[in-house]
């Protein structure tokens, strides 16, 4: 399956339908001026949730649609499109991700209906310095009777500030560095000794940073000290996730970009009639498409055999960050001046691009696991 | 059949058949069996392979039978791919009638030239080369001046064409001339075929900086060519050059990513070797051969993907411009790559180490893949103009 099927055409037309209704760029705007208490809009995840798309990672039994991470790819793309802010992948794909692959079943019945139901937001709690660093993970995790104490601070804690829980990547045992000995928690938001800071970042979304001080934590996420593979497949699908965010976002910029070049006009004909934009206009739409197939097989794997699913994941992610980058660079370039403005759209897809760049891991980071990936 | 059964059936008839000379790795050029009137074998496998492979019509796979071919679907001929490669079979012949010429001829070719001149490319009897760049006529290509008279039941050819890949080796050649020169510089060409033994025809081979000479200048004077060897309509040629020059684009932006005899990472491990952790002992070179390396992977994956949308009958067409643009591009890149981690070894032009010299000469031959077909500019503006819709520039 790289072609996409009727279903997914459907899906992807629905999307696109739905999110230019209930969430344009301008709704982004809106969230921003009014400095939103939440960042996003709680009845935009409700209807979220009657498009199937809390739930599209999670089995039918848990009150989910289960589309699959093709499926996903598809919404998030549709969401780069328009910058649409909501807990998507916080939530429905690295939460959903982690329960369902590593939760008891006690666990999954309390969180995945949750979550299909927009009933729940939980966040993911890993990255402690400026990088996205997983197994230099140091925040410690001791034993304290038949609990942990959890004490450390975690640091762009996406949808962080409105978390009903929190799964934290905490050190059990080992060095930073190891991969073995970490563990995840999952740790109510209101649990004494959190404390949330909100951080608005360039782009108008958010993020926290949280401090962690004696927490108690009781709900381990899956095998205490074996936490890294657990980790990585819901960063793994969060990864593509923002990889198909990415290419919407590059798509949508581009295609307005193209919209201008017709239609902008000096020394008497429209831009666009000039070469040395020509050119530049078809590199980028070769990259974008190049991208597209990445992100697609990426997802294709993770449906199949997601275990495997990391080197493909970092190859998507990493052209997906070169590719956001160039093509709401061109973007502002070929606007001109109108580029620089806030009143025109493209700033946005450019500061949305530079934060998407940097979740869940740069272009540097994933270079460097894809050539670990091949020994090399 | 069942797929399955399919995939059996080719497993066990290539261990019962392909020769085990044919069962290494191709070192490229030098292994590949070409065919023609005048082919020399390399080796007595060679010419068995050839001749099995024809008697089934696997030279051709996807052909149909009536022509020579196997009569596979695109899924049975990717399993006999599959199942060749697994056995590192090599390609039993490779040529311009098979990438080019026959698909061109089942598209528009009458019946008679169908039956008369496909089943000779499946057997690797003819071997063709392509007429269409001329002195003035590289990237504006339907400006060509090379001229074809009517003279009642044959046409008359006279003019030059240059680029000509292998003239001097090919038997014949399937050519653009101008039929109509008072028509629309598009409107007036058309597409004929002829032997390259043909009174009035010679070749000079061209020296490249890779010290070969694949391509030739090739002059007509006063050649006859009689009217069946029309291929299509007449004056309609540029209609079939299209079509091949979008066959082209794909299948050179495709080949070359294919081409997987060479691995950046394991050259660029034993020229810096790696460091403590097991990464390779330099960063930079790191980085820059990982990149080429997942451009690769993505070059591949839109290959599959667009292979996969034109079955669902998702058309592709213009886009094959961005293939050859992406993988010309990024095949230079490569050997620009193999040839600062190769070192001083790298630049050994006559030695037995370095089997004369060929990384360095496969090095400059790439130089051509971004000009070679329509350049990488020309593939921008196709993009450009028919992808992207913008103004004339």
């Amino acid at each position: 399956m790289i072609a996409l099927d009727e279903d997914r055409i459907m899906l992807r037309d629905s999307a696109r339908e739905f999110l230019a209704d209930k969430s344009p760029v301008s709704e982004l705007r809106r969230l921003r001026d009014t400095k939103d208490k939440d960042g996003f809009s709680r009845d935009l995840w409700r209807s979220m949730k009657d498009m199937g798309w809390t739930g599209i990672l999670i089995d039918e039994a848990n009150g989910g649609s289960d589309f699959g991470h093709v499926g996903m790819a598809l919404v998030c793309e549709e969401m780069g499109r328009t910058l649409a802010a909501s807990p998507f992948l916080s939530t429905a794909v690295m939460a959903a991700t982690a329960l369902r692959r590593g939760g008891s079943e006690e666990q999954k019945k309390k969180w995945l209906p949750a979550i299909s139901e927009a009933k729940a937001i939980i966040a993911l709690a890993v990255d402690e310095g400026r990088k996205h660093a997983p197994e230099k993970t140091a925040m410690k995790a001791e034993i304290s009777g038949n609990a942990f104490k959890l004490n450390g601070e975690k640091s762009f804690v996406v949808d962080g500030h409105v978390a009903d829980a929190i799964i934290i990547a905490a050190r059990t045992e080992g060095e930073p560095g190891d991969k073995n000995g970490i563990s995840l928690f999952l740790v109510d938001a209101k649990a004494p000794g959190v404390s949330i800071e909100r951080v608005v970042s360039v782009d108008s979304r958010n993020n926290a940073r949280i401090k962690f001080e004696n927490v108690n934590a009781v709900d381990a996420l899956g095998e205490s000290g074996k936490g890294f593979a657990l980790l990585e497949n819901a960063l793994n699908a969060g990864r593509a996730g923002v990889s198909a965010e990415l290419l919407g976002v590059a798509g949508e910029s581009f295609d307005r970009t193209v919209a201008f070049l017709k239609e902008r006009k000096q020394f008497g004909k429209p831009i666009g009639a000039f070469q040395a934009l020509q050119h530049r206009a078809a590199h980028l739409f070769g990259e974008i498409e190049l991208l597209r197939s990445l992100v697609l097989a990426a997802c294709v794997t993770l449906d199949k055999s997601p275990d495997a699913a990391g080197s493909v994941v970092s190859a998507a992610k990493y052209k997906a960050c070169e590719v956001g980058k160039l093509a709401v660079s061109e973007a502002v370039q070929m606007f001109g001046g109108m580029g620089m403005t806030d009143e025109v759209d493209i700033g946005l897809f450019m500061k949305r691009s530079r934060v998407a760049q940097e979740f869940l891991g740069d272009a540097y980071f994933h270079a460097d696991r894809y050539a670990q990936s091949q020994k090399f | 059949m069942p797929l399955e059964t399919f995939r059996l059936e080719a497993r066990e008839w290539l261990a019962q058949n392909c020769p085990p000379g044919m069962r290494k790795p191709s070192r490229g050029e030098p292994d590949i069996c070409w065919g023609g009137r005048n082919w020399q074998f390399q080796s007595e496998d060679q010419k068995i392979w050839l001749e099995r492979m024809a008697a089934r019509g696997w030279t051709v796979p996807m052909w149909p039978k009536e022509y020579g071919g196997g009569g596979l679907s695109r899924e049975e001929e990717k399993i006999l791919r599959e199942e060749m490669r697994a056995i590192n079979a090599r390609s039993p012949l490779e040529s311009f009638g098979i990438w080019m010429l026959g698909p061109a001829l089942l598209h528009f070719g009458n019946e008679t030239q169908k039956k008369e001149y496909l089943p000779k490319i499946a057997r690797g009897e003819i071997r063709w080369c392509q007429g269409y760049s001329e002195p003035g006529a590289g990237s504006d290509l339907a400006s060509l001046q090379t001229k074809a008279e009517d003279k009642g039941d044959h046409f008359v050819v006279n003019g030059q064409k240059i680029w000509t890949s292998y003239a001097d080796k090919a038997d014949w050649i399937f050519c653009l001339v101008r039929t109509d020169p008072a028509a629309p510089k598009h409107k007036g060409i058309s597409f004929v075929l002829f032997d390259m033994t043909a009174k009035g025809v010679t070749t000079k081979p061209i020296l490249l900086i890779s010290g070969k000479s694949p391509f030739c200048e090739t002059f007509f004077d006063n050649v006859k060519v009689p009217k069946e060897n029309l291929v299509g309509t007449l004056n309609d040629g540029w209609t079939i050059a299209k079509y091949l020059l979008t066959h082209e684009r794909a299948s050179i932006g495709s080949g070359l990513s294919l081409v997987g005899m060479r691995s950046l990472p394991a050259e660029a491990i034993k020229s810096f070797g790696r460091d403590a952790s097991g990464r390779l002992d330099n960063p930079f070179v790191r980085e820059e051969v990982i990149r080429a390396e997942i451009d690769g992977r993505a070059l591949l994956a839109t290959i599959e993907r667009y292979k996969a949308e034109a079955k669902a009958g998702q058309g592709v067409g213009a886009k094959s411009a961005i293939l050859k643009y992406a993988g010309t591009e990024l095949n230079k890149r490569r050997y620009e790559a193999f040839m600062t981690i190769g070192g001083s070894d790298a630049l050994e032009w006559e030695s037995a180490r370095s089997d004369e010299g060929t990384l360095a000469r496969e090095w400059l031959r790439t130089k051509a893949n971004s000009i070679e077909g329509g350049t990488s500019e020309i593939m921008l503006g196709i993009v450009a103009k028919r992808i992207l819709d913008l103004p004339e520039a």
